[in-house]
């Protein structure tokens, strides 16, 4: 452990805030390309995690643990947000028979 | 060093595969992989405590229940809906106007500060617990509270007949 902890000795913080920055953005993309209602909510956990490695990152750079905590309760709410949002879905496809968001257009108004 | 950078690579690369598979059951196996890269991330910051929990919740726990949701529905490529291309260069454009500025926004900083582990015991389950049962206990109830009501609502919610959830 202490030799794998060496590693990362010399990787600069704006390596790791370029890396969080590319996969965010990625997620974003993912969200606006995609009319796939599960794959839009894969590139939203994408970009969660985006924020978690960030936030795990900075927590070490300062050495501050709380960074950490809050990496453990965004993930808490991940998983409550992915068992009510697929539990959504899983109502859209018994009523549309389709998961295709374009179906949802009548939440406009 | 070099093994940030390859696992850097690694992720970015499986992070596009999410996005740009066509069918969701890969784009599903795609993200198991990301994740994977997330933990090792989690490894070399030697933070052990979120490296297990990313393990065993993100890649054990949602997304197999991802994965499951997607084959109860039994979608095939050709049900997969496609947007124009008109669209999908608006989304790219989009996407990388936000890196860009990001980018350029960090490049105003000069010098970079290399991340150095001061305290080897930061990421530690003993450590951690001591700041969240600390100075972070009431939103640590307050998420009991909503790990529950998530609980009861995605049961009301998926419950199909009426009758059962009055």
């Amino acid at each position: 452990m202490e030799q794998l902890t060496q590693t990362i000795q010399t990787v600069p913080l704006n390596a790791y805030i370029t890396l969080c920055t590319v996969i965010f953005a990625i997620g974003v993309i993912g969200v606006l390309l995609r009319r796939n209602a599960i794959v839009i909510f894969m590139s939203v956990e994408l970009m969660l995690n985006a924020v978690n490695l960030l936030l795990t990152a900075f927590s070490v750079y300062l050495g501050d643990a709380s960074g950490q905590v809050f990496v453990f309760f965004i993930m808490a709410l991940a998983a409550a947000e992915v068992a009510i949002g697929l539990a959504i879905i899983v109502m859209i496809y018994r009523n549309t028979n389709s998961i295709d968001i374009k179906v949802l257009n009548r939440l406009k108004w | 060093m070099n093994t940030f950078y390859f696992i850097a690579a690694l992720s970015v690369i499986f992070a596009i595969l999410v996005i740009s598979a066509k069918n969701p059951v890969h784009s599903i196996l795609y993200l198991i992989l990301t994740f994977f890269t997330f933990t090792v991330h989690y490894i070399l910051l030697n933070a052990q405590f979120l490296a297990i929990v990313n393990f065993i919740v993100y890649m054990g726990a949602i997304l197999v229940l991802f994965l499951y949701t997607l084959m109860l529905m039994n979608l095939n490529k050709e049900s997969e809906p496609v947007k124009s291309n008109l669209v999908k260069i608006a989304a790219v454009i989009g996407g990388g106007c936000f890196l860009v500025t990001i980018i350029a926004a960090l490049k105003t900083f000069t010098g970079s500060v290399p991340v150095v582990l001061k305290d080897t015991n930061l990421g530690l389950v003993k450590n951690l617990g001591k700041t969240l049962f600390n100075e972070y206990l009431l939103p640590f109830e307050i998420s009991s509270v909503l790990l529950l009501s998530a609980m009861v609502g995605a049961v009301l919610l998926a419950t199909k007949d009426p009758k059962t959830t009055a």
